[in-house]
């Protein structure tokens, strides 16, 4: 047992309490603290965007942003992939 | 990556149209049902990995080269980002949902008003995400696999 | 105590993927251990979003039920997109790792580097 076993087991024993500690003192499972936004997205989706899916309007209407910043990482990534496989012709 | 026997190959070839009229559907009716842009390219982009799989990856990317790929990937990001620029030009803020009060297209609101007819912006911007996420997973899914092969790569 | 058996499950989903990436050598183990951290965070994102007998946030035009909250569905869709992109390129690199040095072991790639 090195030195690095040690510390790699203490420092996953402390992670383990702070976690288990957290999970078990939330509050209870069904009953969200504060819901005033998601009432008023859900009561007024069909009159302001037209839409039945609450999901997408919130995806694309009323958190655009959030995608547009998604589509950048998405388009990233397959930018790096082609060129990590790129061949140069000699 | 070498294909696999005659039997797969029929059963892909019967099973491939239906998976991309499956994950067509999803696309388009992304505003009425549970579904949209990121839920619908997965499923069609995971039946044409399906195509790589069976018919090996040296018989694909002979018929379909990687630049055209990319170059639909790049058609579907300045779609989504022409049509939020679009908003600015046509009404006052950034993405604003300026198809919304027409009765030409995309225009209707109302309650009980499901046909595909409503919501403005959305299903545009549905189609514009799903050719993105196809021609991008697809790629990766492809380049991936030529590599790892004896003609591809030296690997 | 007995309600609180999601968020248990997300702390065990956390716990075995940070064990996978502290404790082994290989370097595909490491990744499969960073792909299950990223579940357990997705899975913790949708225990937030539950009402008590709540059906999904979608009208249909048959009357109005209890809905769900729409906004961390909308924030878990982002995570899995983001989570796929980063597991592409992570296992890119590793094909060209094995390509340059030949092993996969974490300890001998550090010891050759010497």
């Amino acid at each position: 047992m090195d030195k690095r076993t040690i510390a790699a087991a203490v420092f996953f024993s402390i992670v383990a309490v702070f976690l288990i500690f957290g999970a078990l003192f939330m509050h209870p499972f069904g009953d969200p603290t504060e819901d005033d936004m998601d009432q008023y997205i859900i009561d007024n989706t069909q009159s302001q965007t037209g839409a039945d899916n609450g999901v997408t309007s919130v995806v694309f209407d009323y958190r655009g942003f959030d995608t547009l910043g998604e589509a950048t990482v998405l388009f990233t990534a397959v930018a790096g992939v082609i060129l990590i496989f790129r061949r140069l012709k000699k | 990556m070498m294909g696999m026997s005659k039997i797969v190959k029929t059963m892909v070839s019967v099973a491939l149209p239906l998976t991309l009229i499956y994950g067509l559907y999803i696309i388009a009716h992304g505003h009425l049902t549970p579904g949209g842009g990121f839920q619908g390219g997965a499923v069609v982009a995971s039946g044409l990995a399906m195509l790589v799989v069976s018919y090996g990856s040296v018989w694909t990317m002979d018929r379909i080269k990687e630049k055209h790929l990319s170059s639909l990937e790049s058609l579907g990001a300045f779609g989504f980002i022409g049509l939020a620029f679009l908003g600015l030009i046509f009404g006052s803020w950034f993405f604003n949902n300026f198809l919304l009060g027409n009765e030409y297209l995309f225009g209707m609101i109302g309650e009980g008003a499901s046909n595909i007819n409503t919501a403005g912006v959305i299903p545009l911007m549905n189609f514009a995400v799903g050719l993105k996420v196809i021609a991008g997973l697809f790629a990766i899914v492809l380049v991936m696999a030529y590599a790892t092969s004896k003609k591809g790569g030296d690997l | 105590m007995i309600y609180n058996i999601p968020y248990i499950a997300v702390v065990t989903l956390v716990l075995i993927g940070l064990y996978a990436v502290i404790m082994k050598r290989n370097l595909i183990k490491i990744v499969i251990g960073i792909t299950l951290i990223e579940s357990g965070v997705n899975l913790f994102l949708i225990t937030l979003a539950y009402r008590e007998d709540s059906v999904a946030p979608i009208y249909h035009g048959s009357g109005m039920r209890l809905m769900s909250l729409p906004v961390p569905h909308a924030l878990t869709l982002t995570s899995i997109v983001i989570g796929v992109a980063v597991l592409a390129l992570m296992l890119s690199l590793i094909i060209h790792i094995y390509k340059h040095y030949g092993t996969l072991d974490a300890k001998e790639i550090g010891r050759k580097e010497e």
